[in-house]
């Protein structure tokens, strides 16, 4: 499917128009654009539900390679409201994938766009940030209805997300570790929060020996203390963590009662129980190529990311950042993670890892109480396994 | 920890000649290892016998030694150095190979020299067999099922064992599977086993479970001493496994797995490098992976960088050499920037946003004889690489950027059509578009080919869309096609001139068909992060998209220099390296200077190099759209090679300014007919010849000038087709088989002068003046290629009187023909018995040559730099060039005069590669690369240069001798010398005779063909000298064959002669060189090591001392 016949088109806040053609369903979608690097897992990355509401851009310039497959998915649907492709591929020639990926799309009405200058609508959004931006499949369009429609559109900033991705009910996570990986016996209880969970940290938690309680995002800390876990994990998920202001007391209400483990929005979340800021990243980190220092160790992970907001660095970090580069002794790699301890109502926070392309905070830990969470994603799915030690350590801590 | 403080002077080793395997690949590494170190303030001391290269320009190291890559030498040169550390993983096999060696010898030890970027460990755990399936198994990982013997026996006995057949027989230690095969049966297993044997340098070979039909991948690995480990970059072969990885298509980054499946290839590649021990630098792990258990299983790793390594490094813009050169002295990952972003780490994975597609380039035409299906051994001399949005805009790029000159041949049949693609070739995917087009199925070819359907699928998409292009041709041709339509076909990679073919419109008019509705191709950089991150480094491909990201740099007059593309037999490195420089000396002349080129292996392709790099084919179509884009000031043609001549014409036509030699210059000394003229003019002499069209002419043209005649094809390379003819039959059968005469192909026959020495001059002249590089005497005598022949400076048989009219013939002709730049003239020599010379003018070449290189090497005159100021616009009298005043005060053209050394270039045959093909020289050229050597005599120098070359002259032992009756006087000077030296001298019966009537002790030995006669009448206490070279009893061979009659006794003598690497002359200039170079060696026994920039400051203290004397 090089080509179609239905125009498409994605319509950017400042104007910008790329024509292309529709691909799968029909209709006009606004939202805001974002883009990932990843040259493979476009299927798990469009069942993410942290892009809930998002539109997704692959820089990869063909997407559907190897078709579709459920053991791909990263929850039960379609999360990002649009996909925006140089070349679409409609095959399933890859015999673990029996669908084929336009086909998947089309079933869960997701509109599609290809044909499309991916490479120059990246640049236009890492060149103004983040942006709206409408994207239309179909028959008779306007261009100019497509950009007022773009210029109404509310933004997206201050909404909380996790309440509308998140699950009705808590449930038990009977997926075990997936991926041919044998399923221990598990050793511990588990709640973890979802605020937009994925299912390959699911996976990685039941590889580690954990039975998982998944509790909705408003579940509250004594309902969780009453169910005696082991440990709690906080999850993904989409949108502004300012927004979610009852988890944050929530999490401050299980902080030094219980084990914590927090990743992406789950560590942005931590971090304001902690008393730290967060603010949005101008275009974001999406992609499995981010190299992150763990402090602790010394080692460079490279890791799997997805998030638009980040956690507020603390002086010690900026004051590094503006010394110099983030490469060579000069900048952050100069500093250690003594350099990096806070004080916080609930002891000592410490940054623990650093992203090293531009410095922004990866991961922290309290050193009196067992709490840590990281920005990016261990789990992978899709992405590197560097950072799989994070789930292990888990285990360790709530088996200490 | 940044870089050590504690090493100060390091040795690093080139891979030496450019073979079947390793190309120029290395000299980027290692160009780019060079930067790197000088950079970081080392002293480099760099050893590489290929003058060719870029890296053994005096600039790029310290102290360069063009000195054979063999033990001995090395450890004279670590002698006389002292370096702290050797840096062998950026020279391919070959340095890794010496590094072994030389640890083994206890050299590295002795000296106090420190391996770094591998250890010797590491290296013997990725390169034994047994060591790695070890290592592997301790990880977890399999590698196929296998056992390694060392005898026909033991191989025969693990058959029996339980191995499956079929078998893949790989020896260990081998560049590229060299001598490795597939053996299918029983019948063929001994003799598959046994030229493994006989390849591998320790006897030893693998004989593993064939995975033939999975599919093949190979990453790309980089650890530093932190244990920071990344992948710079995946690579697919749309070849399944059973083809080798340099003679597959290959596809970054890999296309048909999916997330879970690619991170197993990624944790076992991680696991890989941990597990060999590679503690700092790039390696490259190869995969076998089964689509339908999904089963993976390592196939090989290599501690180095490599082929791959310099392919994932154009793919993706990260430099893996220049990284993996900073991790051996001591950085880490994250303490490297990445060049392109500047703000980030080169601790990263680079994404990139396009597809990239590398095709291998072959020479099968040369070696007709050679079985050209495409197995585990690797058979292809060059590559390209293209880069596209999309696969099928990549592959299209790479296709034609293949630059091939013949149509492949199609089976009418169409069953006949699927089993010839079901065997791997150089021409399958040609074939595979053509079944498409006749209604063969995606399954018919999947099923004949194992090529993941995936692929299969791509293809038939672009030849849908050419049938969709056609259904236009009947509705008004080009101008009838919809823009709509045409911009289709543009994103999928069509060319113009492959649209037009199907619409029956010239290129020209596609093309102005296409601007007329704003068809053009917009620019997009390679930048390691899918536009992530702002990119520096302007490093473009091309593409039909939105936006064009090459915007023309205001304030700063660019020029555009062409490369030479692919490698192939006749245009190699060689046209890089001049291509590099001038690059360089335009960037310091102030210009903005563009490069295009389309080879992935070179070092102009590298975007350090250029202030603008596009990485896009050499065909016309591409590169006038490059033009239009830059509005360059000008566009130079003369230093990629027959490549950008081939498209000056058009360019010219097009109106863009050709730089240097103008056009009409360029045809002048094409075109037979105006050459002619041009001789006349100057009365200058050239063979008789004759332009013909069909056989009569011919015939009657040879007639008239006189047998023998050299017959060639008009418009040629590297001698292609060229043949010498002794009659009117061997013309006929010329004509019949191998080339068609015709009034579109005329054929060129002219008269060969036997007997004759060979001259090759390199030359620069600026319309007014010339200046001379340097005359060379070929070695070989008239009728041997001039590449493939030996050469040697300055020449040793010519008088003072004949050098000075080659010099004043050479000025006449550039000046003559308008020569701006560099030109190449090649004459015969034939003296007379009398004294007198007679000097014919063979042909005249008004580019850069494949000589300059090593003329720059040996003489201390850069000639491409020199060049290129020419062509900018200076004139060679202001240049200051050494030799220029005393050869004017003598009366003499401009030349350097005070060489004291002597340089000789060795050529090195590819014929190993090729089983059953015979090693006599000829007309065609054959070789793949070169060697220099330099000594205070040419016997001193040729024998390095041998060495070199991989021939390592006797000093003592038996010499065969066997040549036809007219070699039989130059013979017997040379036993002479050869008896009195010590040697036993064998030869057969005829050459027998005549030694013992010279009085010259020869043992007489049976014929092979009169050997297997008696044996197949019955005679068992047989003999032959095919035995005798078998048996290891043979130290060198002199095998002088005539013509082209009873060659059957030879060839088996050279065939088995190659088999165990024993020298062989095949003919009387060689042998005499040779014989010289043995009785240098008994005479000084010590070997004698040259630092190229010792000799140059030599030369030029002697300049300024005859200046300031004057």
């Amino acid at each position: 499917m090089y080509r179609g016949d239905i125009p498409g088109y994605v319509v950017l806040e400042d104007g910008t128009v790329f024509d292309g053609f529709g691909f799968g369903a029909q209709g006009t979608v606004l939202g805001e654009v974002v883009f990932n690097t990843g040259m493979t897992g476009y299927q798990e990355v469009a069942t993410d539900p942290s892009y809930h509401g998002q539109m997704v851009t692959y820089t990869y310039p063909m997407i559907g390679n190897y078709g579709a497959a459920e053991p791909l998915l990263e929850s039960a649907d379609a999360h990002s409201r649009a996909i925006i492709v140089r070349e679409i591929k409609n095959t399933a020639w890859n015999a673990t994938c029996p669908e084929a990926w336009v086909d998947w799309l089309v079933d869960r009405g997701i509109v599609g766009v290809a044909g499309i200058d991916t490479r120059a609508l990246t640049r236009r959004i890492r060149e103004h940030g983040a942006m709206t931006a409408c994207v239309a499949a179909g028959h008779d369009l306007k261009v100019d209805d497509l950009l007022a429609s773009v210029r109404a559109f509310p933004s997206m900033a201050g909404r909380d997300l996790a309440s509308v991705v998140t699950c009705a009910e808590p449930y038990e996570w009977d997926g075990g570790a997936g991926w041919g990986v044998e399923t221990p016996e598990p050793r511990f209880n588990v709640v973890a929060y979802d605020f937009g969970l994925k299912r390959s940290i699911l996976r990685n938690l039941a590889a580690v020996g954990c039975r998982v309680t998944v509790v909705p995002a408003g579940w509250t800390a004594e309902q969780t203390l009453a169910m005696k876990p082991d440990g709690v994990f906080l999850s993904n998920g989409p949108g502004d963590p300012a927004a979610v202001g009852y988890a944050v007391e929530t999490i401050r209400g299980l902080l030094g009662k219980v084990p914590v483990f927090g990743i992406c929005l789950g560590h942005q979340l931590m971090a304001l129980a902690v008393g730290f800021s967060t603010y949005k990243l101008k275009f974001g980190h999406r992609g499995i190529n981010h190299p992150v220092r763990n402090y602790l160790s010394g080692r460079i992970e490279i890791t799997s990311q997805n998030h638009g907001f980040a956690v507020e660095p603390p002086g010690v970090v900026k004051a590094a950042m503006e010394r110099g580069s983030v490469v060579g002794d000069g900048g952050v790699s100069g500093l250690s993670a003594d350099d990096m301890v806070l004080d916080s109502e609930f002891g000592p926070a410490q940054i623990t890892h650093l992203n090293l392309n531009d410095g922004t905070v990866e991961g922290l830990r309290l050193l009196d109480i067992p709490a840590y969470c990281v920005q990016y994603h261990p789990e992978a799915g899709p992405g590197p396994h560097d950072s799989h030690y994070l789930f292990r350590q888990f285990a360790e801590v709530m088996g200490g | 920890m940044p870089r050590r403080t504690d090493i100060r002077k390091i040795l690093l080793l080139g891979s030496g000649p450019i073979v079947i395997g390793q190309a120029c690949e290395f000299d980027y590494s290692g160009t780019q290892a060079c930067k790197v170190l000088m950079e970081e303030g080392f002293e480099v001391v760099l050893v590489n016998s290929n003058p060719a290269t870029i890296m053994t320009d005096p600039t790029f190291s310290h102290r360069t030694y063009i000195e054979p890559l063999v033990p001995d030498v090395v450890a004279k040169i670590i002698e006389v150095e002292r370096p702290d550390a050797l840096l062998p993983t950026l020279g391919g096999q070959t340095a890794l190979n010496l590094a072994v060696a030389l640890s083994e010898n206890g050299t590295l030890e002795k000296y106090g020299v420190e391996l770094i970027g591998a250890n010797y460990e590491a290296i013997h755990r990725a390169e034994a067999r047994d060591e790695f399936r070890e290592c592997m198994a301790s990880i977890g990982l399999r590698v196929p099922d296998s056992a390694v013997v060392r005898s026909l026996a033991e191989a025969r006995a693990a058959l029996k064992d339980g191995l499956h057949l079929p078998l893949i027989i790989r020896p260990s230690f081998t560049l590229g599977g060299h001598g490795g095969g597939v053996a299918t049966s029983e019948a063929d297993f001994d003799a598959v086993v046994k030229a493994g044997l006989d390849a591998s340098p320790t006897h030893q070979v693998l004989l593993e479970e064939s995975v033939l039909g999975w599919k093949e991948f190979e990453l790309e690995v980089m650890r530093d001493k932190k244990d920071n480990v990344v992948i710079v970059c995946s690579i697919e072969n749309i070849d399944p496994m059973g083809v080798h990885t340099g003679d597959s298509i290959t596809v970054a980054p890999q296309q048909t797995l999916t997330d879970p499946q690619y991170q197993r290839l990624r944790d076992a590649s991680l696991a890989i490098i941990r597990a060999i021990g590679v503690e700092t630098g790039g390696s490259n792990v190869q995969f076998a992976f089964s689509p339908e258990t999904d089963e993976i299983v390592v196939i090989e790793m290599n501690p180095r960088v490599s082929r791959s390594s310099a392919l994932a490094s154009k793919a993706t813009g990260f430099p893996i050499a220049k990284i993996a050169a900073k991790l051996a002295v001591g950085y880490t990952l994250d303490e490297v920037a990445n060049d392109i972003t500047r703000k980030t780490p080169a601790c990263f994975e680079p994404t990139i946003d396009y597809v990239v597609v590398k095709t291998p380039r072959w020479a099968f035409e040369k070696f007709p004889l050679a079985d050209q299906t495409l197995t585990t051994h690797m058979k292809s001399v060059g590559e390209n690489m293209a880069i596209g949005r999309t696969f099928k805009e990549a592959f299209q790029k790479s296709m034609r950027s293949r630059e091939l000159d013949v149509r492949p041949d199609v089976p009418d049949d169409n069953d006949a059509l699927v089993a010839k693609i079901a065997k791997p070739s150089a021409e399958r995917y040609d074939l595979i578009f053509e079944a498409y087009r006749r209604g063969v199925t995606l399954e018919q070819l999947f099923e004949a080919t194992l090529i993941d359907q995936w692929f299969l699928e791509e293809f038939r998409e672009i030849i849908e869309a050419e049938d969709h292009l056609k259904s236009f041709a009947d509705k008004g041709g080009v101008s009838a096609v919809p823009r709509e339509e045409l911009w289709q076909a543009k994103r999928l990679g069509f060319s113009d001139e492959y649209i037009g073919r199907f619409l029956g419109a010239t290129e020209l008019e596609v093309r102005a068909r296409r601007k007329a509705e704003g068809i053009i191709p917009t620019y997009k950089s390679v930048d390691t992060c899918a536009a992530e991150f702002e990119a520096y480094t302007p490093y473009f491909y091309s593409t039909y998209e939105q936006e064009n990201e090459a915007l023309p740099v205001p304030g700063k007059e660019s020029v555009i220099i062409l490369g030479s593309g692919p490698n192939r037999i006749g245009q190699g490195i060689e046209f890089d390296y001049c291509c590099v420089h001038a690059v360089m000396e335009m960037r310091q002349l102030g210009y903005q200077a563009i490069m295009v080129n389309c080879n992935p292996e070179t070092v102009s392709t590298d975007y350090d190099t250029s202030d603008r790099l596009y990485f896009e084919p050499l065909t016309f179509e591409d590169v006038l759209n490059i033009i239009e884009n830059e509005k360059p000031k000008g566009v130079v043609v003369q230093f990629g090679g027959q490549t950008p001549l081939k498209i000056a014409e058009r360019l010219h036509a097009a109106g863009v300014p050709i730089m240097g030699t103008s056009q009409d210059a360029i045809d002048l000394a094409e075109d037979r007919e105006r050459f002619g003229d041009v001789l006349k003019r100057l009365k200058l002499k050239a063979p008789p010849f004759g332009t013909v069209r069909n056989e009569q002419e011919a015939l009657a043209v040879a007639e008239r000038i006189g047998y023998p005649v050299l017959v060639r094809p008009s418009y040629v390379l590297g001698g292609r087709a060229m043949e010498i003819v002794y009659d009117e039959e061997t013309l006929q059968r010329y004509l019949k088989t191998a080339v068609k005469a015709s009034p579109r192909h005329p054929v060129l026959i002219d008269r060969f002068l036997e007997h004759s020495t060979e001259i090759d001059v390199d030359a620069l002249c600026d319309g007014d003046d010339v200046y001379i590089g340097a005359v060379m005497q070929h070695v070989e005598e008239a009728g041997i290629h001039s590449g493939d022949s030996a050469c040697v400076i300055p020449t040793v048989s010519l008088g003072d009187t004949a050098v000075r009219r080659i010099e004043e013939h050479t000025a006449a002709l550039a000046k003559e023909l308008g020569v701006v730049g560099l030109m190449n003239v090649q004459y015969a020599v034939q003296q007379s018995d009398h004294g007198g010379a007679s000097i014919y003018v063979l042909e005249v070449n008004p580019r850069g040559s494949r000589t300059v290189p090593f003329v720059s090497k040996a003489t201390g005159v850069s000639l491409a730099r020199i060049a290129t100021r020419v062509i900018a616009g200076q004139k060679l009298r202001d240049l200051g060039l050494p030799g220029w005043e005393e050869s004017v005060a003598a009366g003499r053209v401009p030349s350097r005069r005070d060489l004291e050394h002597v340089a000789v270039k060795e050529a090195v045959l590819p014929f190993p590669r090729f089983p059953g093909v015979d090693t006599t020289l000829g007309p065609e050229m054959k070789s793949t690369g070169e060697v220099m050597g330099v000594g205070t005599s040419f016997p001193e120098a040729f024998a390095k240069a041998s060495l070199g070359a991989g021939d390592k002259l006797p000093r003592k032992g038996s010499i065969f001798i066997s040549v036809a009756d007219a070699e039989k006087d130059a013979v017997v000077l040379m036993a002479l010398m050869l008896n009195t030296l010590g040697f036993r001298i064998l030869a057969t019966e005829g050459t027998h005779r005549a030694l013992v009537l010279n009085g010259i002790d020869s043992v007489p030995v049976m014929k092979h063909t009169v050997g297997m006669d008696r044996r197949a009448a019955g005679e068992t206490e047989i003999t032959t000298v095919v035995d005798l070279i078998e048996a290891g009893e043979i130290d060198m061979v002199i095998n002088i064959p005539r013509g082209r009659g009873a060659r059957s006794d030879g060839y088996e003598i050279r065939r088995a002669a190659l088999r165990q690497g024993v020298p062989t002359m095949t003919n009387a200039a060689a042998a005499h060189a040779a014989v010289q170079a043995i009785a240098n060696a008994h005479r000084r026994q010590d070997i004698s090591v040259v630092c190229l920039q010792d000799l140059h400051t030599r030369l030029a203290a002697t300049a300024n001392g005859s200046q300031a004397g004057r």
